[in-house]
């Protein structure tokens, strides 16, 4: 048996701009086994809960996340909507879903740029974030922000976006369509690509389900598990159905986030077509009672928002789950018996967040 | 890829040009809506403090005796709170950012002249 060596991986790392840190046990170049620690960013997001009132809050939700922020803000709304029986108008929900899904697309982009990145693959990191750049220029049409939206609100949305402008949009967006599922079709056939993922960083469908995997990470294992299909803000409306596939390795969740970026584009489109006029928010009145568990699905897999209101403008309490902290279990398991040369690529199919794991 | 594939988008891109934007020989242009910094139109304001009330990060701040209003642009998010409460409609958001500083200051617009 050949001698054990612990190699520190981040929270600097040249391939991984995400604070995580990694003590890899390698026997030669083989890992035997990654023990986790976080905890490097952790800015008291949730405390901050007590000195912001429940509407103001809206704007630190947001902020949790600098990639799937919408989604962030979207969830605290909704958690709260639901402990003051807040009924949103069917425009403000089509809205929030073209929102939601035009976030998905373009964290999904920017994952691929960085996963092609962390194997050498640069020319794919550069046109991935160039298509990115376009789906960002829409949200900054749409929504007047680049990253962080600021158009979710308590009851509705703050911004309508005007037909004309929405013809405009949806005109652009069958164009990208085309772009991205060329791109990813080169990414996803590309022989060295295949190589250093196929049959790598492992996750069977137990080990996934049993682990608590969310999102593509249990996608890729084939669970089809996706929290749109529980139907919140209009997604019961436009008939979704979750993406699966069933090798449970690097590829397979490559696989499941390209055909994700496909879907979210149909559903964007479908979405358009259905919509009608009408409010786009109603008026709230009064403070929040009462606890609510509000899940959602982000580009990385289940958010879960704890909120507790006492009848106050402020919350008593406010807990958040992220997708990456779930998946840091399924990511030690996938990491065992790996190689060492593995490991960027198998974290970053994990799609990490790590600043929004610690808040 | 093929080859063939490969070609066509060499071809296309030798005579599509540059993605990128020529900053700063070509201005940069802000879609309609965008967020940037905060305006105030002055001789419309009332002074009645619900913007500062109502800010998120308490970067406003506006005195009734002299009639002035402060705004910390580095404190400022542009979220566009204030633009919406503002009951005299004389705050708008305008499309350019703040211009860069090095130090923190407040912008300050006084009804009354400067003594």
């Amino acid at each position: 048996m050949s001698e054990r060596t612990i190699i520190p991986f981040g929270p600097q790392h040249p391939v991984l701009p995400e604070p995580i840190h990694l003590d890899l046990v390698v026997e030669d170049e083989k890992v035997i086994e990654a023990i986790p620690s976080i905890g490097f960013i952790h800015r008291g997001l949730e405390r901050l809960v007590e000195k912001k009132d429940y509407v103001d809050y809206v704007y630190v939700a947001e902020r949790i996340c600098g990639i799937c922020s919408f989604i962030h803000g979207l969830t605290y709304c909704m958690a709260i909507e639901e402990l003051m029986k807040v009924q949103v108008p069917d425009r403000a929900q089509y809205l929030r879903l073209i929102w939601s899904e035009l976030s998905r697309i373009h964290s999904h982009l920017l994952w691929l740029g960085l996963t092609a990145d962390s194997f050498g693959f640069e020319s794919m990191f550069m046109q991935s974030w160039r298509l990115r750049e376009y789906i960002l220029d829409i949200i900054e049409e749409t929504t007047g922000g680049r990253v962080i939206f600021g158009s979710a609100k308590i009851g509705g949305v703050r911004r309508d976006i005007p037909l004309a402008k929405m013809d405009e949009i949806m005109k652009k967006m069958r164009v990208y369509r085309k772009d991205v599922a060329a791109l990813c079709e080169q990414f996803m056939k590309d022989q060295t690509v295949k190589h250093r993922m196929r049959g790598v960083g492992l996750l069977s469908r137990e080990d996934a389900i049993s682990l608590g995997a969310v999102g593509p990470m249990l996608r890729g294992s084939g669970v089809a598990q996706d929290i749109r299909m529980t139907g919140y803000s209009g997604y019961d409306r436009i008939g979704f159905t979750p993406i699966t596939e069933t090798a449970g390795d690097c590829y397979a969740r490559c696989m499941v986030r390209v055909r994700e970026m496909d879907a979210s584009f149909q559903m964007i489109e479908r979405c358009v077509e259905q919509m009608t006029d009408g409010p786009i928010e109603v008026k709230v009145t009064g403070n929040p009672n009462g606890e609510f568990f509000m899940r959602s699905e982000q580009p990385r897999g289940e958010a879960i928002y704890y909120a507790k209101a006492n009848g106050t403008k402020f919350l008593s309490r406010l807990r958040v789950r992220t997708p990456t902290f779930a998946n840091i279990p399924p990511l030690l398991t996938a990491l065992a018996g790996c190689q060492l040369a593995d490991v960027p690529v198998i974290v970053l199919t994990i799609d990490p967040c790590i600043s929004c794991a610690e808040r | 890829m093929s080859l063939m594939g490969f070609a066509k988008v060499v071809l296309k891109n030798l005579f599509t040009g540059p993605v990128t934007e020529k900053y700063p020989f070509v201005p940069k242009v802000y879609p309609q809506g965008a967020r940037g910094s905060v305006n105030i139109e002055l001789a419309k304001c009332i002074f009645c403090g619900i913007c500062q009330k109502k800010c998120p990060t308490a970067a406003i701040v506006v005195t009734k005796e002299p009639k002035a209003w402060e705004i910390d642009r580095l404190r400022c998010i542009s979220c566009n709170y204030c633009v919406e409460v503002c009951p005299k409609k004389c705050l708008a958001l305008d499309t350019k950012y703040a211009p860069v500083t090095i130090t923190r200051t407040t912008d300050k617009f006084s009804a009354q002249p400067v003594a």
